[in-house]
């Protein structure tokens, strides 16, 4: 690769270059989009139940805290890498590296979230006569929800972030803008870079309404604004 | 690591190898000397490199703002926003300041540390609770006195948690930092990509799992000896 | 309290200690030679018991083996096992348990005065209670000039030699001994604060057997006996819950005399 002359200018090209290609851009953004969006739907699917039942029975507290940790251990170059041996090349290896990356960090927030709602709720809910399914319906998710949304938050930033490496393995996206110096000049790689920021700004604002819209009034108090804690990886 | 070609080998190569199956264990032995032993030594310098020197800074950068307040809220919005840039584009952003060398992946890894590192610290340092602070003042500690043996030692848990999720991150942006500079792990996944040739990028990804697994595990263990209080358990 | 050991500093006026004002102290040193205690006790929480307690005397360079008996003489003057609890971490111990430990630590040192905070309101009934019982063993034995701050009165009255009543906003209303205060409270405040009860208050301050009694041919078969060390509040409800006017003082199988109940209105009665 040859290296290019810094110029602080690089920048305003980045924006411009964002500008001259909109078509590229375009495409490669809902692209990018559609494959995190794709990720993280199915992860929920697996992570949520999985974690909210855990943290309901109490159980498993030493699989779902360590499948957290074990998740964020995980690099994840080397996990896109297994996702190209076994699916070859296209979306789906993509997306199933961004699944095994963004399901552990939902489970375990679910996990700890859902077992740590106020025992005396949990209690008083209990001896009201709810039944196990009512408890987690109307008490135990509510009060949890907090957490629950800052996992998948974290966890969407991450997959957002990350499936930029799909550019490595033909995967698409705007990754593919990224690895590709060599065509689209520092400027169009920094422009790239510059519309996945946008685009994880966006993810999470959206998730932040719509964490909004569904706790309950009583709870609302404040929705965390755009802020990693500091179990977030940068993009790998 | 050499630059010993690959594909040359399919004339006398193994069947494994022809046929590029998923893992060749012969060519691994053969190789391991040359390509993976290499790399993983090299990767652990990177890391080590990265993340002592994070440290070291984010460490005097949060004593600062542990004594004058108002550094906390610019910092923490600069982290949020440098954590959505995906590190493939800040590595080839800092090749024109730093060169094609190794001083730009470790300018990027630290960064990166000291987003997490900055923050943990800091929290840390604001760990100890008031009414151990007043008992300390009233005792007749000297500020200093009250710093290295109450406070600091009670910020040692978020210390030890923020190197432990710093020291797996650096491991897995490491292994993408060998897109500019094939230093590392991510060198021979990046050449085993571009070649086709499966074995090695599995390899060296399950290298570099391995070793993000280890160091964490390892971490722990640390943090557990430094903190016996932490885990004291209540005698029946 | 806390301009005592200048925790807080003085605008106006002065404390003085041996004498010596504490505006011309410095202040670590000050602080070194005084014992705090309080309310939620504040001990480290990544030191043992152990380390917690010597914190002062390692402070003062106190030699090594000196630190190492005055740990122990404390744990077990605080009737904590020393062996058991030196090495056991806070999270460890019990509200009750820690609160010794506090005090233990903060006469580490051996300083002249201590100063406690509302050191047992943290804590149940039932172990404040005992704890304040075991305070009053420990001046028996220990003898340091303690400050202590309280929002309850039966506490102050019980532990204290001396009260200083002090009104909202820090006028000091009235200081004196428990009894003064509740035979004669200064003013509709103090009278306030001190209850409606305070005849029963004044009486659980005195033995039956600090008062003159009366012959032990005036009571009758059926009478209630008391024991010499039980309060006149304990007879005074003793005679009213057997309808008795009278009872006798025994020391043991003993009789030492008659107490009437017109003899503790007597005593009640203003002089």
């Amino acid at each position: 690769m040859t290296a290019e002359t810094f110029r602080p200018g690089v920048f305003v090209d980045a924006v411009r270059f964002v500008g001259d290609n909109p078509h590229l851009i375009l495409d490669k953004t809902l692209e990018h989009l559609q494959l995190s969006l794709i990720a993280i739907v199915i992860s929920l699917v697996i992570a949520l139940p999985v974690g909210v039942i855990l943290g309901h029975l109490h159980r498993g507290s030493f699989l779902a805290i360590n499948l957290g940790n074990v998740g964020r251990a995980l690099p994840s170059l080397a996990v896109i890498a297994f996702g190209l041996a076994i699916f070859g090349i296209g979306h789906a290896n993509v997306i199933f590296a961004l699944v095994v990356l963004a399901v552990p960090p939902i489970v375990t927030n679910a996990y700890v979230a859902v077992d740590g709602v106020e025992p005396d709720a949990v209690e008083a809910a209990r001896g009201m006569g709810m039944s196990p399914a009512q408890m987690l319906q109307r008490v135990e998710i509510p009060l949890a929800l907090p957490l629950i949304f800052a996992g998948i938050r974290t966890a969407s930033l991450y997959v957002v972030a990350t499936a930029t490496l799909a550019g490595i393995v033909g995967g698409g996206g705007l990754g593919d803008i990224i690895v590709n110096q060599a065509s689209y000049r520092l400027a169009g790689v920094v422009g790239a870079a510059l519309c996945v920021s946008g685009l994880a700004f966006l993810v999470d604002a959206l998730l932040a309404a719509a964490q909004r819209a569904v706790t309950p009034p009583g709870l609302r108090g404040r929705v965390p604004s755009f802020e990693p804690d500091s179990v977030t990886r940068a993009a790998g | 690591m050499t630059s010993e070609p690959v594909i040359p080998d399919f004339g006398q190569g193994s069947d494994c190898v022809r046929e590029d199956r998923f893992f060749c264990w012969d060519w691994t032995q053969q190789h391991w000397d040359d390509t993976f032993q290499p790399a993983l030594v090299e990767h652990i310098e990177l890391t080590l490199i990265a993340v002592s020197i994070g440290f070291v800074i984010s460490f005097a950068l949060a004593l600062l703002a542990y004594r004058v307040r108002r550094f906390d809220a610019p910092i923490g919005a600069l982290s949020g926003f440098l954590y959505t840039i995906p590190s493939l584009a800040l590595f080839q952003l800092l090749v024109p300041v730093t060169g094609l060398t190794v001083t730009t992946v470790e300018v990027a890894l630290v960064s990166y540390t000291m987003l997490v590192l900055f923050r943990n610290i800091l929290e840390g340092l604001r760990a100890a609770p008031p009414d151990v602070r007043e008992a300390a003042r009233a005792m007749g500690l000297s500020p200093r006195q009250s710093f290295l043996r109450v406070e600091l030692p009670l910020a040692l848990p978020a210390i030890l948690a923020g190197l432990r999720i710093a020291t797996v991150m650096t491991i897995s942006l490491a292994t993408v930092g060998a897109f500019v500079v094939p230093e590392g792990l991510g060198a021979p996944i990046f050449s085993g990509l571009r070649e086709f040739f499966q074995t090695k990028f599995v390899v060296a990804g399950a290298l570099a799992v391995a070793l993000a697994l280890v160091a964490d595990a390892l971490l722990v263990l640390v943090g557990r000896a430094l903190t016996p209080w932490a885990h004291a358990r209540r005698p029946a | 309290m806390k301009m005592v050991n200048r925790l807080v500093e003085l605008d106006e006026g002065d404390v003085l200690l041996d004498d010596r004002s504490v505006r011309t102290l410095d202040e670590t040193q000050l602080r070194r030679s005084v014992g705090y205690v309080i309310q939620q006790v504040g001990l480290f929480p990544h030191m043992t018991v152990g380390d917690n307690v010597a914190v002062v005397p390692r402070l003062l360079q106190w030699p090594k083996a000196r630190i190492a008996g005055r740990v122990d003489e404390l744990l077990q003057l605080m009737g904590l096992e020393p062996a058991e609890f030196r090495d056991r971490y806070p999270s460890q111990l019990s509200g009750g348990q820690r609160q010794r430990v506090g005090i233990a630590r903060a006469l580490a040192g051996d300083p002249g005065v201590l100063l406690m905070d509302e050191p047992f309101g943290a804590l149940d009934p039932i172990t404040r209670t005992r704890l304040q019982g075991e305070f009053l063993r420990l001046q028996d034995a220990v003898r340091k000039t303690v400050l202590f701050v309280t929002h309850d009165i039966d506490e102050a009255v019980r532990v204290g030699d001396r009260i200083a009543i002090l009104r909202e906003g820090g006028e000091l209303v009235q200081y004196d001994t428990p009894n003064a205060i509740l035979s004669h409270p200064a003013d509709d405040f103090v009278a306030q604060l001190v209850g409606a009860d305070r005849g029963l208050k004044l009486l659980a301050l005195h033995r039956v057997d600090e008062v003159e009694l009366e012959p032990v041919s005036l009571a009758g078969e059926d009478d209630p006996r008391v024991d010499a060390s039980a309060t006149l509040r304990d007879a005074l409800s003793l005679m009213l819950t057997e309808a008795a006017t009278h009872c006798v003082v025994t020391n043991g199988t003993r009789p030492l005399g008659t107490l009437s109940l017109d003899r503790i209105a007597e005593l009640l009665a203003p002089r």
